[in-house]
């Protein structure tokens, strides 16, 4: 994808979001500048209470900014009249479930409103959209089904049919994946990241699954506890330290080396692991999530661990080596040790 | 698609069902009371045929009729009523009493009836219009006052807490009731104890001329706000995305509300359960949630409703009559229970 080829859907100059309580403004963040671009799926980042929702509502004008301006398609946002608006950004929230006997079908028919007249009559074309919308998130099964009888990944994939169905240039989904298992997560993420692809949506998604937003993000947006917004490709802020700031924590730390978190930065006990494969990785997790750093060399090690293969682990402890057949048996002797009393 | 047709069918018989109900209810209606009318009495009086004794074609003309039309007027603006208020405060339990409406209502009317009722108003015997838009714009007023207490307070707590603020206000307003109670005068406290009983009987021909237009144009503006009513469905800012101006929509859709509640309350008394149940009948029903369905669905089901309790209230057989209020609370609590038990949970009945 080259820059020069997309064009702003979205653009915010000068922001400052945040609340207005009484004659005094909280801010939450100030001076932002930011550009979503037609076609490119991006992940707003950022650890619990920074204020991605603030920004994410600012953005889709269900809040107003403390200053500044939000674009869309080249006008202020303020200016749109609000059935405009409806056709121009749409919204995911956490909150999806609506009330009442509502199935499926009638909930992203409610995505026509901007489209449908008076009394919300729906027009050959509307229905042709709202079953292109079910289509498009995979749930063409789920339209004749109450909404709150779905699951949550269900009522997830209808409710994002719903903002499809609204015909927008930009989606603004704020933290969409939070209550879902993995595997609904990965789909849902992959489904968002071809819409955005293929349809030339501006999508924004914020997240605090690190993770996963690593895999599918075109560009990251991270929010920093202290109101900055750092913007890049997610390689790049990877690479950069950044995440180091903005998440680090007394028990978690960034570790750019393999790209994930690490619980337990100081450990009291280092252990000598060697071997390799999926039975020394799963080694090293196990000791790292009991408490113990894990080495190469010798030094300072309480005990060391030799695995060979996925059928055999040989401890040596105290000068003295025992076998173990199963990862099993290995933390439950672990476990059963008492390693406050070892001088090292 | 098919199921669509399946549901346009299901609502069609409940349509054609509720329809027949209302017209069988009200011919019983016609014909038996304290005095027992044959039924083709009662249709010869109905076609305009002169064929018929005076006596028995004014009892029906009259009397009846207008206690019918009183009764199905009634349901349907109660019915309405609680629809809308469900829907605004996403609340299933909400309708005008369980808010405080009525309550609202019966401070504006206990406040006529007995503070200002030195001046001669009485609610039972000849009003004059002036008398009788005293009481439709005391109770209106007072509902209108509760609802949008309670709305101004729902917007700063969750929806369980404004039912029970709702309840709250409910209690304060019935005490300053009592306290204008126990300083009034016998014969006003029996007329306003009468009115509190809930009685379709005091309102004639000419009270019906206020009473049907209040509460068509309180249908019409909700017909008009069908829309916004299923946007409202999903949030306040899942509404606002789709581009519902949802602070006019509540505001107007409770000003239709509470001229309906306001209305039936001020003329019949403060008659409970209507506003719950013919909703909750009607998505039970339908299996819908959407309005335009629901709007028709409520009317119908709350005339049927209202028309049976004024019925049985009226106990044909017996030689009394009973208090209105206490035949739509035995019927609207077991519906309202049936259908909990039935859907197992309120999420599901209503979400």
């Amino acid at each position: 994808m080259t820059k020069s080829s997309q064009e702003n859907a979205l653009t915010a100059g000068a922001l400052s979001i945040g609340y207005q309580q009484g004659a005094a403004a909280r801010y939450i963040a100030e001076d932002l500048n930011v550009s979503l671009e037609a076609g490119e799926f991006v992940c707003l980042l950022g650890p619990n209470g920074v204020g991605k929702s603030t920004l994410i509502r600012t953005l889709a004008g269900m809040q107003s900014p403390l200053s500044g301006q939000v674009q869309i398609a080249g006008s202020n946002f303020q200016d749109i009249p609000p059935r405009e608006r409806a056709r121009l950004v749409s919204v995911v929230l956490t909150e999806t479930a609506p009330i009442g006997m509502m199935d499926a079908y009638t909930m992203v028919s409610l995505g026509r409103h901007p489209y449908s007249g008076r009394f919300g009559s729906l027009s050959v074309e509307d229905r042709e959209r709202i079953e292109w919308s079910f289509d498009a998130v995979g749930a063409r099964d789920l339209a004749q089904r109450q909404v709150a009888e779905l699951s949550d990944g269900e009522r997830q994939k209808v409710s994002i049919a719903r903002a499809l169905a609204q015909a927008t240039q930009v989606m603004l989904l704020d933290e969409p994946t939070a209550f879902l298992d993995l595997p609904r997560r990965v789909e849902l993420m992959s489904i968002l990241r071809n819409l955005a692809h293929k349809e030339k949506l501006a999508l924004l998604l914020s997240t605090h699954d690190l993770d996963l937003a690593l895999r599918f993000a075109d560009r990251f947006w991270v929010l920093t506890p202290e109101g900055q917004l750092i913007q890049g490709y997610p390689e790049a802020i990877a690479m950069s330290g950044d995440f180091a700031k903005v998440f680090a924590s007394e028990n978690l730390d960034w570790d750019a080396s393999v790209g994930s978190f690490r619980a337990h930065p100081t450990p009291c006990l280092n252990a000598k692991v060697s071997g390799n494969g999926a039975a020394a990785l799963w080694t090293k997790r196990a000791l790292e999530r009991l408490g113990f750093g894990t080495t190469e060399g010798h030094s300072k090690a309480a005990f060391s661990i030799a695995v060979q293969g996925q059928a055999l682990w040989q401890v040596e402890h105290d000068g003295t080596t025992q076998d173990f057949d199963s990862i099993t048996e290995l933390i439950n002797w672990i476990q059963s040790q008492d390693w406050s009393i070892v001088d090292l | 698609m098919d199921s669509q047709n399946t549901a346009f069918r299901r609502t069609t018989l409940v349509f054609l069902f509720s329809g027949l109900g209302i017209l069988v209810l009200a011919a019983l209606s016609a014909s038996i009371g304290s005095v027992t009318l044959p039924l083709d009495a009662v249709l010869k009086t109905l076609t305009g045929s002169t064929d018929v004794d005076p006596v028995m074609r004014q009892i029906i003309l009259d009397f009846r009729l207008p206690r019918i039309l009183t009764a199905l007027l009634a349901g349907a603006a109660l019915g309405t009523a609680g629809l809308l208020m469900q829907t605004v405060f996403r609340n299933p339990l909400a309708d005008p009493f369980v808010l405080g409406v009525n309550s609202g209502a019966s401070l504006g009317v206990a406040l006529v009836l007995l503070a200002l009722a030195p001046a001669g108003i009485s609610l039972t015997e000849g009003l004059g219009a002036s008398g009788q838009l005293l009481i439709i714009f005391a109770s209106s007023a007072g509902a209108a006052a509760t609802l949008f207490v309670v709305l101004l307070l729902s917007r700063r707590v969750d929806v369980m807490s404004v039912l029970i603020i709702g309840l709250m206000i409910s209690y304060t307003v019935g005490a300053i009731v009592s306290i204008l109670m126990f300083f009034s005068m016998a014969e006003r406290l029996q007329s306003f104890i009468n009115w509190s009983f809930g009685d379709y009987g005091n309102v004639s021909w000419s009270h019906l001329r206020l009473f049907a237009p209040a509460i068509f144009s309180g249908i019409i503006v909700s017909v008009l706000f069908i829309k916004p009513l299923d946007a409202l469905l999903l949030g306040e800012s899942y509404a606002q995305s789709i581009g519902t101006n949802t602070k006019r929509c509540r505001l107007l859709v409770l000003l239709a509300a509470s001229i309906l509640a306001g209305t039936v309350t001020g003329f019949c008394g403060p008659i409970g359960f209507l506003g719950i149940a013919a909703p909750h009948l009607s998505r039970y029903l339908c299996r819908t949630s959407s309005h335009r369905v629901l709007i028709p669905a409520s009317i119908l089901i709350g005339a049927l409703l209202s028309l049976g309790s004024d019925f049985v209230s009226r106990g044909p057989g017996l030689d009394v009559v009973l208090p209105l209020n206490a035949i739509t609370a035995l019927v609207g609590a077991p519906v309202i229970i049936a259908a909990l038990v039935k859907q197992r949970n309120m999420k599901r009945l209503f979400g």
